[in-house]
């Protein structure tokens, strides 16, 4: 089966075509996002990597349609298979539509990079998960602090009756990203938005916060979109990856078979500058840098900077689509069969 | 070099031994209640105790989590802040070998020249206001160099070294990419002709191919000016191909220093296991640790005994009353701080298999 195919039935989440563009003030239009095509399997993690820039951000945001002026989604849909609701095509809701805030924080949820920005400092961190079971679920106040405290005590939240009335200010980075994912799937969504949510914590915190996410998706049941731009917890925290570069998904597979047998010259790059490697070795870095959104190459976005681009080929016409080149591995490379028979895309790592 | 340094000089060598020693290293700040008097009700130990060297040619990674010393280290070193107590010798061009933590303001500005800082976020780090060939060249006019020729020239050059155009001189910096940025800022750091460069983070900021093009930068510079690089950084990758050896810091001391290739086979500080053990490597067939236990030790306060006892899985009863030596246990020239190492508690606790 095809594991990028929108119209597959076990998706929870299918983005189509989608385009997300930004206006700049001389009228001309920024394509952030140009085109991205993915799907979420029921229960699966799905990790959107890629380079400052390249639009995985803006995905995000355009599927819960958080996008704001002069950003703008200008194509395609984004539909939602919920299993309470049915399927709901989120693009076309009208802003403000009950059912728009009944998916944002009720069937999808999202928790950020940075927790200090994302609570509100003035209210405590208690009364800030109470207020999303008071929106999304009937109950009282009580029933939702009851169920506010029993959350933070799943986050791995000591003594959560004295933290419920404490302030942001008053926890560390990891308790904050506790609090962040107690408040996302305390209404038990069936998809967690998670946008680089551990790029600003220590790297013990970050393994503890990564296995928390995974465990409670296991208990809840939810899909994962993980939006980084770590190639390592890419590995050890998805069962999927998409590959962006320049507002388009160059890479769609399983992690293992991104990882190991990259099929795109671009994932190639990204994984020979990783310095894993024994220390004497030279990094492979990808020459040049990620061209500007108003200045985006002709042809393969990616040509000017492959070491594979032939010209007549890579840099004509419209940047090429995926293509399923084995079994669930796609890639948007014209040239990916004789890059693999080169026999330069086996990646090991030390 | 002026004269007028020989009340900080230890002895007059010539080549030999270590460019940089830092001894007992020690930086506190005081905590001081709110109010009028603003009394002092306590201190934060930030950089306790700290001891090391780095040969000529050598990069030395500082690595540990927030709060763990090592950007406090990195500022004691180069004088950014005075240490509270300790030593921080400092090998000179002439050989003459000076104390920093006890130099005067005017002896250590004659000496800045000599070593150098490298910054974490290239688009915080320059002044906007400055181009490119402005901010390149000021270190030369603060050290007296008043000919515009040849400040143009130097800065002509070192920008060639670092992989930028010369005619770049007369831009601004916003006109570049992070990458490039952190270029500038290593010119910068260059055109004194330094012998030692303090990396604060410097490839943190950038994304991964850029960071690789920057890192396989910093290596060529010092094959070819034979630079001796302290690398302050929490990326373990980053640290692993890049060091030649590493002190790990946790809550403000070196916990384990080594050889990096050594360290990373076969760490011996259970924090460090507990680190290397909690990187998610860009491999799904190594797997990652997800229960790393504990929060990261708060500065102000910290536990008795070792400070990572509390979340030490081998702690044993003198790791809750004594704070154990860093020494080389094993002869081997790998240090650790940890009493698992003792032979004197070998009857003790649980040690850790070699």
């Amino acid at each position: 089966m095809n594991a990028n195919d929108p119209q597959r039935t076990d998706a929870v989440l299918s983005v189509e075509n989608l385009r997300t563009h930004f206006m700049a003030d001389d009228g001309t239009a920024l394509p952030a996002v140009d085109g991205v095509t993915f799907s979420i399997g029921r229960g699966r993690t799905l990790a959107l990597v890629g380079e400052s820039g390249c639009g995985k951000s803006v995905t995000s945001f355009s599927i819960l349609r958080l996008i704001q002026r002069p950003g703008r989604i200008v194509g395609g849909h984004v539909r939602l298979r919920s299993a309470r609701e049915g399927e709901i095509d989120i693009t076309s809701l009208p802003e403000n539509s009950p059912l728009l805030r009944h998916v944002r924080g009720g069937l999808v949820s999202m928790i950020f990079q940075e927790p200090m920005t994302a609570l509100s400092p003035v209210h405590t961190v208690g009364s800030q998960i109470a207020e999303v079971i008071l929106l999304h679920r009937g109950v009282t106040k009580a029933e939702a602090r009851q169920q506010a405290i029993e959350m933070l005590r799943k986050v791995g939240i000591a003594a959560p009756e004295r933290r419920f009335d404490q302030f942001p200010h008053e926890m560390s980075g990891g308790m904050r990203q506790r609090v962040m994912i107690a408040m996302a799937l305390v209404c038990r969504p069936e998809l967690l938005v998670a946008d680089e949510p551990t790029t600003a914590l220590d790297v013990t915190i970050q393994a503890q916060i990564l296995g928390l996410i995974r465990s409670l998706q296991r208990e809840i049941g939810c899909s994962v979109l993980l939006i980084t731009h770590d190639l390592g917890v890419v590995a050890q925290a998805s069962d999927d990856v998409a590959v962006m570069y320049l507002g388009r998904i160059v890479e769609h597979g399983r992690v293992r078979d991104v990882l190991k047998r990259p099929l795109h010259p671009y994932t190639q790059g990204l994984l020979n500058s990783i310095p894993s490697l024994a220390p004497a070795t030279r990094l492979e870095s990808i020459p040049g840098t990620v061209p500007a959104l108003t200045a985006v190459p002709r042809g393969c976005p990616f040509h000017p900077r492959c070491p594979h681009a032939r010209a007549g080929l890579c840099d004509m016409g419209e940047a090429p689509p995926l293509r399923e080149l084995e079994a669930g591995h796609q890639t948007a490379c014209l040239r990916a069969e004789e890059v693999l028979a080169a026999g330069a895309t086996e990646v090991t790592h030390a | 070099m002026p004269e007028g340094t020989g009340e900080n000089t230890k002895a007059a060598t010539t080549g030999g031994g270590p460019l940089l020693a830092v001894r007992g290293l020690s930086k506190h700040f005081e905590i001081r209640e709110r109010g009028f008097f603003k009394k002092v009700v306590g201190h934060v130990r930030a950089v306790d105790d700290v001891s090391f060297e780095v040969q000529p040619g050598e990069t030395l990674g500082l690595v540990g989590e927030s709060g763990s010393g090592k950007t406090t280290v990195a500022r004691c070193i180069l004088r950014a802040m005075r240490p509270t107590t300790g030593e921080v010798i400092f090998r000179r061009a002439d050989g003459v070998k000076v104390d920093l933590a006890k130099l005067e303001d005017r002896a250590l500005k004659a000496l800045r020249p000599q070593m150098q800082m490298i910054f974490q976020d290239p688009f915080s780090s320059l002044n906007p206001r400055m181009t490119v060939g402005q901010i390149v060249g000021e270190p030369l006019v603060i050290h007296g160099l008043t000919r515009r020729a040849e400040i143009d020239a130097r800065v002509a050059d070192v920008l060639r070294k670092v992989g930028l155009k010369p005619d770049h001189q007369a831009r601004y910096p916003h006109a570049f990419s992070g990458g490039q940025r952190q270029r500038i800022g290593i010119a910068r750091a260059l055109i004194m002709r330094p012998s030692l460069i303090i990396a604060d983070e410097a490839t943190s900021a950038l994304d991964v191919s850029v960071q690789a093009q920057v890192l396989n930068l910093l290596k060529d510079l010092q094959a070819e000016l034979r630079l001796t690089y302290v690398f302050v950084a929490h990326n373990l990758n980053v640290v692993r191909h890049f060091c030649d050896r590493v002190a790990v810091m946790y809550a403000g001391r070196v916990v384990e220093l080594g050889r990096t290739t050594e360290m990373f086979a076969n760490p011996q500080h259970p924090y460090t296991r507990a680190l290397l053990a909690a990187v998610p490597w860009p491999d799904p067939d190594v797997k990652m640790n997800f229960d790393v236990p504990g929060e990261i030790a708060d500065p102000t306060k910290l536990p008795a005994g070792c400070s990572f006892h509390p979340r030490c899985p081998h702690c044993f009863a003198p790791c809750r009353t004594d704070s154990p030596v860093l020494r080389d246990w094993h002869g081997d020239g790998s240090l650790a701080a940890c009493h698992l190492h003792d032979p004197k508690y070998a009857s003790g606790g649980e040690r850790v298999a070699k």
